[in-house]
């Protein structure tokens, strides 16, 4: 059974999401640190890229100032490595294809397991392109996330019956970021997501307060947020990681009410 | 063996976002439906005729096919198509295929503005809604171009992430898409991004092939040796090789903006330089790192400053079937001057780098050999920044 399943054993889960290497490495071990002891249940980690297009401006924000910061893809593999010693809790990373496939794929998916990754999300490798990872995917034991959108529809079936991990549910159009509201009816979604895999699922994009991803968990087996936690980084930098700590324990406790 | 969908070799595919897949899926369905139909089809001759001025002229270059010695020249005028390039023949296509799906809203990318205008041209003339995204760099370079397409109607939104080029444009648009997808189509102007786009924006620039293959037929009683076209994404590249893809005596030379030259980081030229990988939505070669970090590409051309190129040119490389050449921003400007005096057309800096492999080409080729270039725009966008190229500063 995939590792990622115990992330949903400890009722809701939370889900944050860093970007690795904004603005340093050493930021964002203390970042996961502090996330995963107040109660995260599943942490994204971002492999940055120069033109992440499911982003809004806030994640671009962090994109460009790990890529500045010099980080790359060697660079984080050695560190979740490092990172495995003493953080229990599922990882996946998110990223592009582009990043995995310029990697070489098969190389990339032995290191996710050789460092310990779990997971993976690929916002831009919709269910017609999984083969391009799927089979070196499932060779190294890396679930491949699969994400269902507002849009989805007629292909929610399709889509959960050959899920791995956890399902990403997409709340909202558009990019990620912070939303006052969220309209898209995730009942429905998550009604169709259950009567095809027992795989749990997760909403995110545009979740950032308490109430919001309480509402959200309440109506799936979890909550995933952002931009509202680069948005600490942005503020605090260096000084983030007891911010982030504090906003997760808030969020773990709201998503388990 | 049966090829996967939308695929050119292994180059092409759908690497999109799933909110984006039921509105690509829906695209291909339209267009599968509306490219038999008949009407359809009288719709889109009776615009391309009578509203931007089809057929192109085929023009025997006399006066520089007699300057270089060589090969005889024609020139396959895009350049006088209302709007003043070939975007309009793809905009044209693409704006009526909306208008059928029930689509209201236009959104769209540029670079150098031509495909902005084009665009901003059919939603004016069909009552739609236009929004264009187009980086703030080359709102600079070509701000002729920007307030045409306001005059036009359209909202222009300048992209300031990135490189604010050509390819955050496009990343800006796809943005966009994401955010509003009912009431909107996205007009990609070249043959890039998911299928369908490349094959949708193929057929509709391969009226230039169609027409010149007729046109030198008519003229020489056989077809060239060569066809010669600028390439950024390759919309009117492939719009000029493909009625003559089956022709293998026909060499297709696709001219690839080389910037500062192939040996500086100031380059565009995508298959020289790039390597295989997966953005925008397709599988294609890409100047990036050795990380798959996409690399700020350089060209004084705004319409070649980007770092892909469409899949269909991609496999036309892979399989030796076309060439592409880099070409510098010294030998453009050269060639931009060299077509203005010879022969009294100012060709748009991008269609320039073809004009100036050309020059190259033709005296080493015999006087009976034919070469056809693609003037795929007209130069008076650029006469600004060319003027500050060689030291004039002048108001535009």
């Amino acid at each position: 059974m995939s590792n990622i399943r115990s992330a949903f054993t400890n009722g809701k889960a939370f889900i944050p999401f860093i970007t690795c290497g904004d603005p340093d490495l050493e930021t964002t071990a203390k970042a996961v640190r502090a996330a995963a002891e107040n109660g995260a249940d599943l942490i994204e980690l971002g492999i940055p890229f120069s033109d992440p297009t499911a982003e809004g401006p806030v994640i671009q924000g962090a994109n460009i100032r790990a890529l500045a910061g010099g980080v790359t893809t060697d660079k984080i593999f050695d560190f979740v490595k490092e990172l495995r010693r003493d953080v229990k809790i599922p990882m996946v990373f998110m990223t592009y294809a582009n990043v995995v496939f310029s990697y070489d794929a098969e190389r990339f998916m032995a290191r996710c397991c050789e460092s310990g990754i779990d997971g993976i999300i690929l916002p831009d490798l919709p269910f017609e392109e999984k083969d391009e990872f799927s089979a070196v995917a499932k060779q190294y034991g890396v679930d491949l996330i699969s994400l269902i959108a507002p849009t989805s529809e007629n292909r929610i079936a399709m889509i959960a019956k050959e899920a791995e991990g956890f399902i990403y549910v997409v709340s909202s159009l558009g990019v990620t970021g912070e939303r006052t509201e969220i309209t898209t009816n995730i009942g429905d979604i998550v009604k169709v997501i259950r009567e095809n895999t027992d795989v749990p699922c997760a909403v995110g994009f545009g979740i950032s307060k308490p109430e919001q991803a309480q509402k959200m968990a309440a109506l799936s087996d979890g909550a995933i947020v952002g931009s509202a936690i680069i948005k600490l980084l942005e503020k605090y930098g260096k000084d983030a990681p007891d911010h982030i700590g504090a906003y997760v324990r808030e969020m773990k406790n709201a998503v388990m009410k | 063996m049966s090829e996967k969908k939308g695929r050119f070799g292994v180059h092409g595919g759908q690497y999109i976002p799933e909110t984006l897949m039921n509105a690509i899926i829906e695209l291909e369905e339209a267009y599968e439906h509306y490219k038999n139909d008949p009407e359809f089809n009288r719709e889109l001759t009776a615009l391309l005729n009578d509203y931007a001025g089809r057929p192109s002229l085929l023009y025997r270059a006399d006066k520089m096919t007699a300057d270089l010695g060589g090969a005889k020249i024609y020139l396959k005028r895009e350049d006088l198509n209302h709007t003043g390039s070939h975007k309009i023949n793809n905009v044209l296509g693409q704006a009526l295929l909306a208008k059928k799906m029930g689509k209201t809203r236009l959104i769209a990318e540029t670079g150098a503005g031509q495909h902005g205008v084009a665009t901003a041209t059919a939603a004016a003339l069909m009552g739609m809604e236009c929004v264009v995204f187009m980086g703030e760099e080359d709102t600079k370079r070509q701000a002729l171009n920007v307030y045409r397409m306001r005059l036009l109607g359209a909202e222009v939104i300048p992209v300031t992430t990135g490189t604010a080029t050509l390819k955050d444009a496009v990343s800006e648009a796809m943005r966009e898409w994401t955010k509003r997808i009912s009431d909107t189509h996205y007009c990609l102007g070249s043959v890039m991004g998911p299928h369908p786009f490349p094959t949708i924006v193929r057929d509709f620039q391969a009226v230039i092939s169609r027409e010149s293959r007729a046109q030198i037929l008519e003229a020489e009683g056989r077809l060239p040796d060569a066809v010669i076209a600028c390439v950024g994404g390759g919309s009117n590249a492939i719009g000029s090789f493909y009625h003559y893809i089956p022709d293998e005596g026909v060499r297709l030379i696709g001219c690839e903006a080389a910037g500062r030259g192939i040996d500086t980081f100031e380059t565009a030229a995508t298959v020289n330089m790039g390597r295989i990988g997966i953005f925008h939505g397709m599988k294609s070669y890409f100047c990036q790192d050795e990380y798959g970090q996409i690399a700020p590409v350089y060209s004084i051309s705004a319409g070649l400053d980007y770092p892909g190129v469409g899949p269909e040119h991609a496999h036309l490389h892979d399989i030796g079937r076309a060439e592409y050449v880099p070409v510098t921003d010294d030998e453009a400007v050269n060639a931009f001057e060299y077509l203005s005096r010879t022969d009294g057309i100012i060709p748009a800096i991008e269609s320039a780098h073809a004009v100036a492999y050309a020059m190259k080409l033709a005296p080493t080729m015999d006087k009976d050999k034919i070469i056809i270039i693609t003037i795929s725009g007209r130069g008076d966008k650029d006469c600004a920044a060319i003027a500050r190229y060689r030291g004039e500063d002048i108001n535009e």
